[in-house]
C-alpha cells in the first residue's frame, strides 16, 4: 500500500477501526513485555550510580514519561495542522484522545522528578529550566483539556483545540529557550541523537527499553481511545449498527 | 478598497467605539494600580522588600491587567453581531483584526508603559531602572495583546470564558514575563541585559507575523456555532 493510499484511508474512521484491532493487541503486549523487562532490569540488575546510589533508578520511569509527554504535544500540534488544513476526522479524534495521556505522563514526570530531587538535590522542587518547562507544558495540556470541555459543539471544539495546539507548538521552543536562560541545575539530557550516552551500557540499555515500551503503550492507548471515539461518533452509521448487532 | 484603506477605516471605527466606552479604557488600568497597592500593603510597605520584587510584581500585574482588557476585545462586537459581518465581508480579514489588536494595545500595553513611573513609585523601584522597565514594557506588551487576541477569539462565543481565557493564555505569556522581568532585575543588579530586550522584540515580531492569521482562523471557528 502506497503512502498516498494510506493517507486517504486514514481519513476513513471505518477503515481505521477495522485495521487497528490487531495493532492494539500487538502494541499492548509489546508494551507489557518491554516495560516489564526494562523496569526489572533497571530496578534490580543495573549497577548503582557511584554518586547517587540507588536513588538514580527513578530515571527508568522519569525519563521515558518526560520524553513521551513532549512527543505527545508535538503529535497534537501535527494533528491540529492536519485537521485545520485537510479537515480529517481522525485528526480531531487524535486531538481528543491523546490529551489525557499526555497530561498524565507530564504529571508523572514532574512527580518522579520531585521524588528524585528530594534525596539528590535535597528539595522536592527547584525552579530550574527543565522542571519549569515541564510545568508549563502541564498547563498547556490543562488548557487544551479545558477548552474542549467548554465548547459544546464537538466539531467546533476540535478545531478550536487544533488552533490552540498549533499555537502551543510554536511557543514550546520559545518557552524552552526562555527558561533555559536561567541558571540550570538539571543535568543535561540523558539521550542525545548525536552522541553516545555518558553512562555505561548496562545502565542506559534498560532505559532505552523502557522508552520504547512507553511509546508502544502510547500507541496502544491512542488506538484504543480512537476506536472508542469512532464508535461514539459514528454510532448512527450502518456499519457500526451491524457491528453492535453481531456483537450482541 | 486598498489594504491601507481597510486598515485605517477599521482603526477609525475602533477609536470611535472606544471613546464611547471610557470605562472599558480605564478599568484594567484601575485594576493594575489597585493590585499594586494591595501588594504594597500585603508586603508591609518596607522599601527594601518591595523594590526587590518590584520588577516581578509589576510585570505579573501587567499580564493580568492585559488579560482583563482582552475579555472585552471581541465581546461587544460579538454580542451585537457586527463581528459576524466582519468575518463574512472583510477581505483580507486579518487587517481589521490587526487594527483592533493595535487599539487594544494602545489602551492596555502602551497606557501601562506610560503609567509605569507611577507603578515604580508605589513599589520603590530605583529610579535608574525605570527606563529599562518602560523599554521592556514597550517592546513586550504588543506580544501580550497579539497572543492574547488568539485566546480571546477562541473563547468569544462561550458564556463564561474569563477563567478559561486566563488558563489558555497565561502559559503562553511565560517567555515574555521571564525576559521582561528578568531584564529589569538584571538592570538592578548592574548586569548587561540587552539580550533579553532583543528577545522580547523577537517574540513580538513572531507574534505579529503569526497571530493575525490565527486570530482570523479562531474567529471563523468560534462563529460556526
Amino acid at each position: 500500500m502506497g503512502l498516498k493510499t494510506f493517507w486517504h484511508r486514514l481519513g476513513s474512521p471505518r477503515w481505521l477501526y477495522q485495521m487497528s484491532g490487531p495493532w492494539i493487541t500487538a502494541l499492548g503486549w509489546l508494551a507489557c513485555l518491554l516495560l516489564t523487562v526494562g523496569c526489572v532490569w533497571g530496578l534490580a540488575f543495573a549497577p548503582a550510580d557511584y554518586q547517587q546510589g540507588n536513588s538514580f533508578r527513578i530515571i527508568y520511569i522519569h525519563v521515558p514519561t518526560a520524553i513521551v509527554s513532549q512527543s505527545v504535544y508535538m503529535l497534537l500540534g501535527a494533528a491540529g495542522l492536519v485537521l485545520l488544513v485537510w479537515r480529517m476526522k481522525v485528526a480531531d479524534m487524535v486531538l481528543a484522545t491523546a490529551v489525557p495521556f499526555g497530561m498524565s505522563m507530564t504529571a508523572l514526570a514532574l512527580f518522579t522528578g520531585a521524588v528524585w530531587g528530594k534525596p539528590t538535590w535535597g528539595t522536592w522542587w527547584v525552579w530550574d529550566a527543565r522542571t519549569t518547562s515541564m510545568l508549563v507544558l502541564l498547563f498547556l495540556y490543562f488548557g487544551l483539556y479545558a477548552l474542549r470541555q467548554a465548547i459544546p459543539r464537538q466539531e467546533t471544539a476540535g478545531r478550536a483545540c487544533a488552533v490552540l495546539a498549533l499555537l502551543g507548538t510554536i511557543n514550546i521552543p520559545i518557552i524552552k529557550y526562555s527558561v533555559d536562560w536561567w541558571l540550570t541545575l538539571h543535568q543535561g539530557a540523558t539521550f542525545k541523537l548525536t552522541e553516545a550516552p555518558a553512562m555505561p551500557a548496562e545502565m542506559w540499555l534498560p532505559l532505552l527499553v523502557n522508552v520504547l515500551g512507553i511509546y508502544c503503550l502510547f500507541g496502544a492507548v491512542l488506538l484504543a481511545g480512537l476506536r472508542l471515539e469512532i464508535l461514539r461518533r459514528e454510532r448512527d452509521t450502518q456499519w457500526v449498527r451491524d457491528l453492535v448487532e453481531t456483537a450482541a | 478598497m486598498s489594504a491601507g484603506g481597510i486598515f485605517t477605516g477599521a482603526l477609525r471605527r475602533e477609536f470611535k467605539l472606544l471613546l464611547q466606552s471610557t470605562e472599558e479604557l480605564a478599568n484594567p488600568l484601575i485594576f493594575l494600580f489597585l493590585a499594586l497597592t494591595l501588594f504594597a500593603l500585603g508586603g508591609g510597605g518596607s522599601p527594601d522588600t518591595l523594590s526587590a520584587f518590584a520588577p516581578a510584581i509589576i510585570w505579573v500585574l501587567v499580564l493580568l491587567a492585559n488579560l482583563l482588557a482582552l475579555e472585552g476585545l471581541f465581546r461587544r462586537d460579538y454580542d451585537e453581531g457586527s463581528l459576524e459581518l466582519l468575518v463574512l465581508l472583510a477581505e483580507p480579514l486579518f487587517l481589521p483584526l490587526l487594527a483592533k489588536i493595535f487599539v487594544h494595545w494602545l489602551y492596555s500595553g502602551l497606557a501601562m508603559t506610560l503609567l509605569a513611573p507611577l507603578a515604580a513609585l508605589i513599589l520603590f523601584l530605583p529610579a535608574q531602572v525605570l527606563p529599562t522597565l518602560m523599554l521592556t514594557l514597550l517592546v513586550g506588551t504588543p506580544a501580550l495583546s497579539l497572543i492574547g487576541a488568539i485566546g480571546a477569539a477562541l473563547t468569544v462565543s462561550l458564556r463564561r470564558g474569563g477563567v478559561l481565557l486566563a488558563l489558555l493564555v497565561l502559559p503562553l505569556y511565560v517567555p515574555v514575563l521571564i525576559f521582561g522581568a528578568g531584564a529589569v532585575t538584571e538592570q538592578m543588579a548592574g548586569i548587561e541585559n540587552m539580550a533579553q530586550i532583543y528577545w522580547l522584540l523577537v517574540i513580538t515580531m513572531v507574534a505579529l507575523t503569526v497571530a493575525p492569521f490565527l486570530v482570523a482562523a479562531a474567529l471563523r471557528i468560534s462563529l460556526e456555532q
